[in-house]
């Protein structure tokens, strides 16, 4: 199997690539086009901000080639959000594969100390609707990092609360994406990305 | 929900974990990936590596172990010591550290870690404050507490924040090594004071002790490390316990 890591300005690529080691799978990091469409399955990982990401994106064409890709593509935290139709950090156009909005977490004085922002540390994927998730996955912590978040809508394929709901997973068609990190989500994320390299592909 | 956090940190020296009682009379423990690994099948939440060694061959040493550490584990770690400009941190960014700890460098250099924060992001970055409290009047040390700065614990700790941290570490120095738990007023009154995740050292020495953190520290993590090392806590006992207390664990 051919497995492709979108390689971009984000950071923390390298640990997407070791969690695929760890499941035995050699997966490659590019932005080559033609090694992109060519793959079994894509990785669109990020760590970052949105806007210049984004930017950079638009640069290498990678914003025209990611919506039109046909196998199955996970998007993992930024990625998803990128993956969206818009995001409130820099105002930023998205890719708009997935018809959700990106927000920022507000601060609630009243529910400080307790809710801190970012939001970080492990929390429960619930609601599950994907074949990413068997059901033995709900209510498991997942791994997350992050100050902004996808609302709910018709693609949100798992919730988590912090405090109001909002999409842990996002799915439409062949495309897939997490808030959460599943390359640091212990055995959790793991059986997440084995789930999403043994999707069963009906092109 | 948010669950609270259980974080083992591992001090190394030449690649070799160890843990210093009150910072002297350092103890070998291990191997600092067979540790990791151990901690985090057992449920650590997080893991801290803390690099010890002064000398620049000793610096390789734990880049390269950084990459050991990510490759082998699942669970998101933080790796802190000798870190005082931006290649540094990317050196371990690159070799697959989720966040870097930044001390005594940002108390020299504050603009450090505005400068960490935009080239990395805030999630990439926790200040640990190691503090003292003299007289009802808590202050930032230096090199294990042994180097006063001048600079109060709650101002530089906000100041922190406002210059981009995405988590605080705070160590009570008054507390750390005694075993008599966390220091759970100045906690709560961080905790209250700042809008990122507070993260608490110094004096965990039963499984009370985080139960107290939680409740009454309002801490968003504890961290500990020779009770964890000595086996005096086993890590799932503790979430056991924790859980029972009606505290969200993992």
């Amino acid at each position: 199997m051919k497995v492709v890591i979108i390689k971009y300005n984000a950071g923390n690529i390298q640990s997407v690539d070791y969690a695929l080691k760890r499941l035995g799978v050699e997966g490659s990091i590019t932005d080559n086009h033609e090694e992109i469409r060519s793959a079994d399955r894509v990785i669109f990982p990020g760590v970052g901000e949105a806007s210049t990401t984004m930017a950079y994106l638009r640069s290498n064409g990678l914003d025209t080639l990611i919506p039109t890709l046909k196998q199955p593509v996970l998007g993992i935290c930024l990625g998803l959000q990128l993956m969206c139709r818009h995001s409130e950090e820099g105002d930023t156009e998205c890719l708009g594969i997935f018809d959700e909005t990106v927000r920022k977490f507000v601060l609630q004085p009243d529910l400080l100390p307790s809710m801190k922002i970012p939001h970080m540390g492990w929390n429960t994927i619930t609601d599950l609707k994907s074949d990413l998730f068997d059901q033995s996955l709900d209510g498991q912590h997942c791994y997350f990092v992050h100050s902004f978040y996808a609302s709910c809508g018709a693609d949100t394929a798992a919730i988590c609360n912090y405090p109001t709901p909002f999409s842990a997973a996002l799915q439409k068609n062949n495309f897939y994406a997490v808030q959460f990190h599943p390359e640091k989500s212990g055995t959790v994320g793991a059986k997440i990305l084995e789930n999403f390299l043994q999707l069963k592909i009906n092109l | 929900m948010l669950s609270k956090r259980i974080i083992p940190c591992l001090d190394i020296r030449n690649g070799q974990t160890v843990k210093g009682v009150n910072f002297i009379n350092i103890r070998e423990v291990g191997d600092p990936v067979e540790l990791g690994k151990r901690y985090s099948e057992q449920g650590a939440d997080e893991l801290v590596f803390l690099d010890i060694t002064a000398t620049h061959e000793g610096r390789k040493t734990f880049v390269e172990l950084v990459k050991r550490i990510a490759f082998n584990l699942n669970i998101p770690f933080t790796v802190g010591g000798g870190i005082s400009e931006l290649s540094d941190a990317d050196a371990l960014l690159a070799a697959g550290a989720d966040k870097i700890s930044i001390n005594s460098s940002a108390i020299k250099n504050p603009k450090l870690i505005d400068d960490l924060a935009h080239h990395f992001g805030s999630q990439f970055v926790v200040v640990a404050i190691d503090a003292r409290e003299e007289n009802n009047h808590w202050e930032a040390t230096m090199h294990g507490g042994r180097i006063p700065t001048g600079k109060e614990l709650f101002s530089w700790a906000k100041e922190a924040e406002s210059r981009g941290a995405g988590e605080i570490l705070f160590t009570s120095m008054n507390h750390d090594g005694t075993k008599n738990g966390f220091a759970n007023e100045a906690l709560a009154k961080m905790s209250e004071l700042l809008t990122i995740p507070l993260i608490a050292s110094g004096g965990a020495g039963s499984m009370e002790h985080f139960a107290d953190l939680f409740k009454y520290g309002k801490a968003d993590a504890g961290l500990a490390a020779s009770i964890f090392h000595f086996g005096e806590i086993a890590i799932p006992d503790l979430k056991h316990y924790l859980r029972n207390q009606g505290i969200s664990i993992r």
